[in-house]
């Protein structure tokens, strides 16, 4: 016997379970299926929790921006707890360089409606104690973005989508997406066969191969990026801290105090490195501490618990592809979120649960036409 | 009995500084170079904070560096107090809630370290580690030896019995303490082999480099071959109570008596029948510590009935088929409540029996420390492992098998040209034998002249009363390492005393009929305290298993001092038939227990995770709404999420799963991520000097 549901969403990440929670809630009949045996066992939990509107471009703020209200008010709506802290996000400059990209690009931040303001260097002092002073040049500063638990905001997505009548398949492979004359029927996993006019594609660094010789081509990328957390201290600072300074090896870094006390960082490594090799390198470690003591001498104190590595899967100008598939009917990408699937899924969810009830809004095409699948992928973000 | 351990049948007791330091603002005494933690509990301080989720007391529960509950702040830093040594003038402080990280904004330059090239790291200087490195020292082969400790010899250096297995491979007869001593000395004859103490392995990384703490700063060492020999952690067991301060694993307290001479309790009660149990509790006894006694699941002890009968006759009863039920008091163990097992395992209605005691002995398995082994291996590095790590034993098995790797090492490189001898793989499988079947052995016949009993019944890999009797009288019925002893036929004994003195179960005595035929001198071994046995005073003598024979008074106390120092030889004078059957001497009258009336063992308040204090409850709710995968679970409830990176909750975790009647194939195991302990970013960027201390 076939299934037969109204969507099917592919991978239960950081995308697939908000998608689902947002279809279910429309009423679509939907499953989600992923190989891994349980939500967010993808790149998901590799996340470091960051979640912002900070972003260079009119689509990824707007889409961020509904993110934002949805992760801000989870636990007053629905009682599970995601560990949100509204602490902002900041942007030191050190350098002239730095400071022009930030002061350039605030007209645009702030016509999407992004509260953002470019502060002094005594403000970037006080909204984080011990960062060094020598050099600073100020930064720019958002304070109502924040961050939250990947791990606790995917289960409760989950438990959400099911309440609503999602239904979850987990530790199963989708082998292929079933058409019949460029339109899509379902797919077919090694375990039997579903039927269903909508297969959403959330499948990240897994979508090129989960659409090959189907639809269009997909230009995206699995980058290496590595990540740690360290031991719960008092709570001394609240901004999630991007250092856009360069260095050998790195092109920045990013840490921030979870609600937990705990701090967690990041890196982008210079060259990027792709593949799909998770296991942590010694490379990192070295690297992102010499960065970090640099900017706040302080942390050479703090006890590093646990480090990972997890996959950017990266277009080529940093934007989401995301949109209705031109040659196969019913088939549609959400995925290449360039690293930005935890704080874009929750707003991406609902864009996507418009387009499959045919109700998207003059916001949604702004959005659509920066992230389509058939743009030229030449911009380059500011801020990816 | 005061706290610090000043005088010890066996150990003997090292002279050392007393320094000033200050706890919380108040000032103490301890001696320089011992950890904070045996200096804290030398000053009875048992509390070392209070945990931020629920402000319950933290303190010494794995005193091995592992899991992070005996967090204090030294000097204004977070440290391991079992881990960081004593300095005078120290500030130390406990921990309430998260600890502050220090507002020093000083800069640093950092110091990044480079990967390092060798041809063998090992890591873990235990029996196994020891063992290998001697080999390949033996055959000049450039070898690294990194071990967390500040001295060499793992958990050898906590064993003060003598060992077992076989006198011409492992030592047999000679305290574990110093075949640590004899590896050591033997080791640092071999130029090739470089030892790191005070190193920490931290990390196998997927481009085959090691990363290791040295002190405070960071080393990246890439080797061509790899072994692991780190030995094993013990596992925990889920009762109410099992987090309170008190609730130790056995090895922890073997730590604290005998390394760090420090008296933690005055009276304990053991978990588990294993060897490592039954050591801890005889260790209890040499340290002057009373032991209330033991429970076994099981119908049978799972350790050395030598080892068994060695704590009855001692007069520590053992309870087979009992469990704990829990562990009561308010921030530190007050009591203990056991109760009877049926054959399904259910607690017998009205069976409990609660014994005041202070301190809980986990000692339920111990569990391989081969995370790095698997890793490496996944890694695609050329990865080794011996010991403990690879498959738990005793030491004397992990010697050998240390030795055997050595080998292997030195093959695999090249370096050896010879076949690894077949023997050797047969020998190194005697050595790990679980003790055997019990025989039914009568006393002797005869009454006259002088002759050795052997109260020895079970088979187990041990030689050494064959190895010492000087007129070769003494052989073993069958395998020459696994049989039982017994003299040779027409074979002479002198009453020389030597198979008394070296036996490590304590299980021979001497009956000489020369002088009197009908009351012979029986000549017991003794390793407690020596005033308990001063030529005069009145001893009761047990048979093998702990029953009274009678008392008597003590005729003569010797020892054979130089080749078998601790072991006391206790002479009294017995009738002819008692006297063959007498086999011990009983040191503590039989605790009291009181009977409390039925009670529910409900352990769903049973802490799981120690480090988030996640209970098993919280935990089984999850479990029954569905959750297979321990990522998930992590996810959901933080289990596995702390310091100690899920070392002791993990056995727990599967545990739980079972328990609940899940297929365990079911289950999606943890993801093993580096770090192995936490490490300050600033070691990482070499904040603290660069390579010079090596």
């Amino acid at each position: 016997m076939t299934e037969t549901y109204d969507a099917i969403v592919v991978g239960a990440g950081s995308v697939g379970v908000p998608t689902a929670m947002a279809l279910a809630a429309q009423g679509v009949r939907t499953l989600v299926i992923d190989r891994h045996v349980s939500p967010g066992q993808g790149e998901n939990k590799h996340a470091l929790g960051g979640t912002r509107a900070t972003h260079s471009v009119p689509g990824k703020i707007l889409v961020c921006l509904r993110s934002l209200e949805i992760f801000s008010t989870w636990e007053e709506t629905y009682g599970d707890p995601i560990d949100w802290v509204k602490g902002g996000y900041l942007f030191p400059a050190y350098g002239a360089e730095e400071e022009k990209v930030l002061k350039e690009i605030l007209p645009v931040q702030r016509q999407s409606g992004l509260n953002i303001d470019y502060i002094s260097p005594e403000e970037v002092q006080e909204i984080l104690p011990g960062i060094r002073a020598e050099g600073l040049r100020g930064g720019s500063y958002s304070p109502d973005d924040g961050n939250a638990s990947p791990l606790l905001a995917i289960n409760a997505f989950y438990r959400r989508a099911v309440a609503e009548g999602a239904v979850f398949h987990f530790g199963e492979r989708v082998t292929a997406i079933l058409t019949r004359d460029d339109r899509v029927e379902g797919v077919a996993t090694e375990r039997g066969k579903y039927h269903a006019p909508v297969v959403i594609d959330t499948a990240g660094p897994f979508s090129p191969s989960l659409c090959a010789n189907l639809g269009e081509e997909l230009p995206i990328l699995p980058e290496l990026h590595e990540a740690g957390i360290t031991e719960p201290v008092r709570p001394f600072f609240k901004c999630l801290v991007v250092d856009l300074r360069s260095g050998p090896g790195s092109k920045n870094d990013y840490f921030c105090q979870n609600n937990r006390g705990q701090v967690i960082f990041s890196l982008a490594p210079d060259p990027p490195e792709i593949g799909l090799n998770k296991r942590s390198t010694s490379s990192f470690l070295p690297l992102v501490s010499a960065r970090m003591v640099d900017m706040m001498p302080r942390l050479k104190n703090l006890r590093v618990r646990r480090t990972w590595r997890g996959i950017y899967p990266v277009s080529p100008d940093g934007a989401p592809i995301v949109g209705w598939d031109q040659k196969v009917e019913g088939l549609l990408h959400a995925t290449a979120m360039c690293g930005q699937g935890f704080m874009l899924g929750p707003g991406m969810g609902e864009l996507l649960s418009r387009m499959v009830t045919g109700k998207t809004t003059e916001r949604d095409a702004v959005i659509l036409k920066e992230f389509s699948p058939r743009r030229r992928f030449e911009s380059h973000e500011a801020l990816k | 009995m005061p706290r610090r351990i000043e005088r010890h049948p066996i150990l003997s007791i090292p002279e050392k500084r007393e320094v000033m330091f200050a706890w919380n603002g108040q000032t103490l005494k301890g001696y320089e170079g011992e950890t904070l933690a045996a200096a804290l509990f030398a000053n009875g301080v048992h509390i070392f904070g209070h945990h931020f989720k629920d402000g319950s007391p933290q303190g010494i529960f794995c005193a091995n560096g592992q899991c992070s509950q005996c967090l204090v702040i030294a000097d204004g830093l977070p440290v391991k107090a079992c881990m960081t040594p004593l300095k005078e003038g120290m500030v130390v402080e406990s921990v309430e809630g998260f600890p502050a990280l220090p507002e020093d904004d000083a800069a640093v330059s950092p110091h990044p370290s480079p990967i390092r090239e060798v041809d063998v790291l090992i890591i873990g200087a235990g029996p196994a580690g020891l063992s290998a490195a001697i080999e390949l020292g033996k055959l000049g082969i450039d070898t690294l030896l990194v071990d967390d400790k500040d001295r060499l010899g793992g958990k050898l250096i906590l064993q003060t019995h003598k060992f077992f297995g076989s006198v011409e491979d492992s030592h047999a007869g000679v305290r574990g303490y110093r075949i640590a001593d004899l590896l050591a000395e033997e080791l640092a004859r071999y130029p090739s082999v470089r030892v790191w103490l005070n190193t920490t392995a931290v990390g196998v990384f997927a481009d085959g480099v090691v990363g290791a703490v040295k002190g405070k700063g960071y080393r990246r060492i890439r080797p061509r071959k790899l072994l692991v020999a780190m030995g094993a952690r013990e596992r925990m067991l889920a009762f109410p109570g099992n987090t309170l301060l008190g609730v130790f694993g056995a090895g922890a307290f073997q730590t604290l008596v005998n390394r760090d001479l420090v008296r933690p309790s005055s009276r304990v009660f053991i978990v588990g029948g294993g060897n490592v149990g039954l050591i801890a509790g005889y260790h209890a006894l040499q340290a002057g510590i009373e032991a209330a006694g033991l429970v076994e699941a099981l119908p049978q002890v799972g350790g050395y009935k030598v080892h068994a009968d060695k704590l009855k006759r001692l007069g520590v009863p053992i309870f087979t088929r009992h469990t704990v039920v829990s562990a009561n008091g308010d921030d530190h163990v007050e009591s203990v409540t056991i109760a009877a097992l049926d054959e399904n395992w259910r607690i017998v209605p009205g069976s409990y029996k609660t014994f005041a005691v202070d301190t809980l002995l986990i000692a339920v398995g111990l569990v391989e420390v081969n995370e790095f082994y698997r890793k490496a291996e996944a890694c695609g590095m050329d990865v080794f492992v011996a010991g403990d790590a690879q498959e738990i034993g005793e030491a004397t098995a992990a010697m050998f098998a240390g030795k055997v790797t050595g080998f292997k090492i030195a093959k695999s490189l090249g370096r050896f040209e010879e076949e690894i001898p077949r023997a050797w793989e047969t020998k190194a499988e005697i050595l790990k034998s679980k003790p055997g079947p019990v025989w039914k052995r009568p006393a002797p016949e005869k009454s006259e002249g002088v002759f050795p009993v052997f109260h020895c019944v079970q088979e187990i890999p041990c030689n050494p009363c064959a190895s010492v009797c000087p007129e070769h009288a003494i052989e073993m019925d069958g395998d020459e390492l696994l049989g039982l002893p017994r003299l040779v036929e027409g074979g002479r004994c002198v009453g020389c005393l030597s198979c008394v003195a070296v036996c490590p179960g304590l299980a021979i005595s001497l009956v000489d009929f020369r002088k009197d035929s009908r009351n012979p001198t029986v000549t017991l071994p003794y390793e407690v305290w020596r005033e308990n046995v001063a030529p005069g005073q009145t001893i009761e003598v047990t048979d093998m298993e702990g029953n009274t024979l009678g008392r008597y008074p003590v005729r003569r106390v010797t020892a054979l001092k130089k080749k078998f120092p601790g072991t006391l030889l206790v002479q009294v004078e017995m009738d002819g038939e008692l006297a063959k059957r007498a086999a011990g001497i009983r040191l503590q009258k039989e605790s009291a227990a009181e009977k409390p009336g039925d009670g529910e063992a409900i352990p769903d308040e049973a802490i799981i995770c120690r480090c988030e204090r996640v209970t098993a409850g919280e935990l089984r709710a999850h479990i029954r709404q569905g959750v297979r995968d321990m990522n998930q679970l992590k996810a959901l409830t933080r289990a596995g999420m702390g310091a100690c990176g899920s070392k002791t909750c993990r056995p727990l975790l599967w545990q739980l799963f079972r328990e609940e009647g899940v297929d365990l194939k079911e289950v999606t195991d943890l993801v093993d991520r580096p770090l192995f302990v936490e490490v300050p970013l600033g070691s990482f960027a070499g904040a603290w000097g660069d390579e010079s201390d090596d």
